[in-house]
């Protein structure tokens, strides 16, 4: 009796939230993955499907638009973590130099995340006009004032790199967050490890190398991973700045058009499972490593 | 009617309008049926117009009460997200606005609608709409729909002085004149031809295979033996990638790309009717061009005496929780009264033959003079000859071609998705 009376509370405490998240997060993702192994390819029709197996989850494949949106995303993926987190790093690095009005900088640094992705790409998305020479508007505009005429690209549409265009908004947005991690980050090395590094004889650039940037692994990691998730899903940012258009087409893009416009469920499940396994493919490992790490401690 | 582009607000209404359609308003005043009439007028001029026909209702209806079920969002696309869903729940509104045509398909094969032939026996609809309009929605011999409107999609826009600069007459009036032209405004520097974002490439290419396959191979690729690999669809994509070469920098959508041509900075655009509304109308919704002077129009090249049309109608569905009140709309969507009412303030014509000629000024009298007058197409990008599966699949085809320009490819795309269409 006393036994329950110790778990009982507890669990009627959380229990609203472990019914809601089983119903609603993995309720719904499991219905998601059973509807994208039917043959439900008809939105209104009022049938089940058949169960197909994994038919359309090697069958999209052949579609080139998926081929090119998996490309995107990857090429997006790239640009924007790697962007992010160098230039959070860069400005945390800086910041932790000790510079006058560290609070004020940081402040700015910090304004974008407090900003929409939608809110974003409506700017971005005139400042990343296409049009070039006479015609310009946005930054190619103020490439032409600047003399600077060769920098004109056309940004997003740019049939290869369109998508490392797409990437810059999301850096703006998000590296003030990466500064502040890490920031905490450089925080949390000791003063009296540097002392000792530099009493050994190291150089100041020898301190981060062998000193501060090895105890940022873990700080990069989940930097890493919170960047990588919001990537692969990213839809909001892509539908503001340019719309449904294959040029800027990526995974959430195609899963909205294809339940939306095609009005193929099936198909739409497909994509969205595949969103969800490419996000665990970051996320699983570093669940692992982490539990891992709390049992040892 | 306007954009395809998914836009900011739209997205946010879609889901604030989820609920708020409850049925009954309690109240206990003298029982007042709500009749549920859902549509996306809800841009400047059609919110009007559909207001007018409210009225007009209100009066011919003393017991029913209008309710207004606009969802925003130019060209429906938020809207009809939500369509389908009440649909697939069998949780129709008592009646709502589709794109006349293959659009409506997909409702119809499921048996989500109601035919209508009735209505258009009691109203007589047969003899006042154009006969091969009647044909073009009809599915198996019967009518699903009332068109209200009708907007034209193969107009060419241009801007008579960048026309006289590069040293052209007048309008082309076929493609390989149409080509030659954007030769020679290229040659002033000027943009050929403007174009917006992807949706208004589609609306460039249906234009395009109008006017390079004629009237009745065009309207025979909608039909069970269509060829579209056929060696004149080749020279017609083949065109449409000689055409794509003279165009400028996408805009963001249709509006951007006309404004090219009315500033003068683009000689011409292909876009649908409503664009004359964006260059004619007073500054706080148009450009308040001069027409015949700022900017001018003509049927797109090749395409003279042929109408491709689009319509916005009003349907029946199943099951419609207060089905006389959707008739009563429907009468009023279908009469003179209410057509006339309406399509002045849209900007569009009434697909009625017997409007009053007097509410129509400028290009609408020359518009309705053609509708009159001219052979029938129907628009791909806007809902009438292809289902919503073929048109996403002919959409993806046009953006993947974009890109690669590769006629060949282009070409099997479109032939398999008019084999996979299931239309």
């Amino acid at each position: 009796m006393t036994r329950v009376r110790r778990w009982l509370p507890g669990l009627l405490l959380v229990s609203p939230s472990i019914i809601l998240i089983a119903i609603f997060v993995y309720g719904l993702l499991g219905w998601n993955f059973k509807l994208a192994m039917t043959d439900k390819h008809d939105e209104i029709a009022e049938i089940p499907g058949n169960f197909v197996g994994l038919e359309n989850f090697t069958g999209i494949w052949s579609e080139e638009r998926w081929g090119l949106s998996v490309r995107h995303a990857i090429v997006f993926t790239v640009v924007f973590v790697g962007g992010a987190l160098v230039l959070g790093w860069f400005l945390a690095f800086l910041m932790e130099k000790g510079i006058r009005a560290e609070a004020g900088f940081r402040a700015v640094y910090l304004f974008p995340m407090a900003v929409s992705f939608i809110a974003t790409g409506v700017v971005w998305r005139w400042l990343m006009n296409s049009a070039t020479g006479e015609q310009a508007v946005g930054l190619n505009r103020l490439f032409h004032y600047l003399g600077l005429d060769f920098l004109q690209w056309q940004w997003f549409r740019d049939p290869d790199w369109g998508m490392a265009a797409m990437a810059i908004p999301a850096i703006w947005q998000m590296s003030g967050y990466i500064m502040a991690l890490f920031l905490a980050g450089f925080r949390g090395v000791p003063e009296e490890l540097r002392e000792a590094a530099r009493v050994d004889g190291c150089g100041e650039w020898g301190v981060y190398r062998h000193v501060v940037l090895p105890m940022l692994r873990p700080v990069t990691l989940s930097a890493l991973i919170i960047l990588g998730h919001i990537s692969l899903k990213v839809f909001d940012l892509v539908v503001a700045v340019s719309g449904k258009q294959i040029i800027t087409d990526v995974p959430a893009t195609f899963m909205w058009t294809a339940v939306y416009d095609s009005h193929d469920p099936a198909k739409g499940a497909t994509i969205a499972s595949y969103i969800v396994l490419s996000v665990a493919v970051f996320v699983v490992p570093y669940l692992i490593w982490d539990a891992r790490k709390g049992k040892r401690s | 009617m306007a954009a395809v582009a998914v836009s900011v607000a739209g997205l946010l209404t879609l889901s604030a309008c989820g609920g708020g359609d409850s049925q009954g308003s309690g109240g206990g005043q003298a029982a007042k049926r709500k009749v549920e009439v859902f549509s996306w007028w809800t841009g400047p001029g059609e919110a009007d117009g559909l207001k007018a026909m409210r009225e007009i209702f209100a009066k011919q209806n003393p017991n029913f009460e209008f309710f207004d079920a606009a969802v925003a969002g130019g060209s429906g696309d938020q809207a009809r997200a939500l369509l389908a869903s009440k649909l697939q729940a069998n949780q129709p509104p008592d009646t709502f606005q589709g794109h006349a045509g293959a659009e409506l398909q997909g409702y119809i094969e499921t048996g989500k609608l109601e035919p209508l032939n009735f209505l258009y026996d009691e109203l007589k609809l047969k003899e006042v709409f154009p006969q091969q309009l009647i044909d073009q929605i009809s599915v198996q011999g019967q009518v699903y729909s009332v068109p209200v409107n009708i907007h034209r999609s193969n107009m060419l826009w241009y801007n008579p002085s960048v026309l006289k600069e590069a040293g052209i007459d007048g309008p082309p009036k076929t493609i390989d004149e149409f080509i030659t032209d954007l030769e020679k405004v290229k040659k002033t520097g000027k943009i050929p031809l403007s174009i917006g974002s992807q949706w208004t490439l589609v609306h460039l290419l249906e234009s395009v295979l109008l006017g390079s396959l004629g009237t009745d191979a065009y309207n025979a690729l909608w039909t069970a033996n269509a060829d579209w690999s056929s060696p004149e669809m080749t020279k017609a994509l083949e065109n449409f990638k000689t055409i794509l070469s003279y165009t400028g920098s996408p805009q963001d959508d249709w509006q951007p790309a006309a404004k090219q041509v009315a500033d003068g900075e683009a000689a011409f655009n292909i876009m649908g009717d409503w664009a004359y509304g964006y260059f004619h109308n007073p500054p706080e919704g148009g450009l308040g061009k001069e027409s015949h002077k700022d900017f001018d129009w003509a049927p797109s090249p090749g395409t003279d005496g042929t109408f491709m049309w689009l319509s916005d109608s009003f349907t029946l569905p199943k099951g419609a929780p207060n089905r006389d009140g959707a008739i009563a709309w429907l009468k009023v969507a279908a009469g003179k009264e209410g057509q006339d009412a309406f399509n002045p303030l849209k900007g569009s014509i009434p697909a009625r033959k017997d409007a009053d000629k007097s509410l129509y000024k400028d290009y609408l009298a020359w518009d309705l003079e053609q509708w009159a007058n001219d052979k029938l197409a129907g628009s791909i990008q806007h809902g009438v000859v292809a289902n919503d599966q073929w048109r996403q699949a002919i959409t993806d085809a046009v953006g993947l071609f974009q890109q690669d320009k590769d006629v060949a490819k282009f070409q099997q795309a479109l032939v398999a998705a008019a084999k996979n269409s299931g239309q």
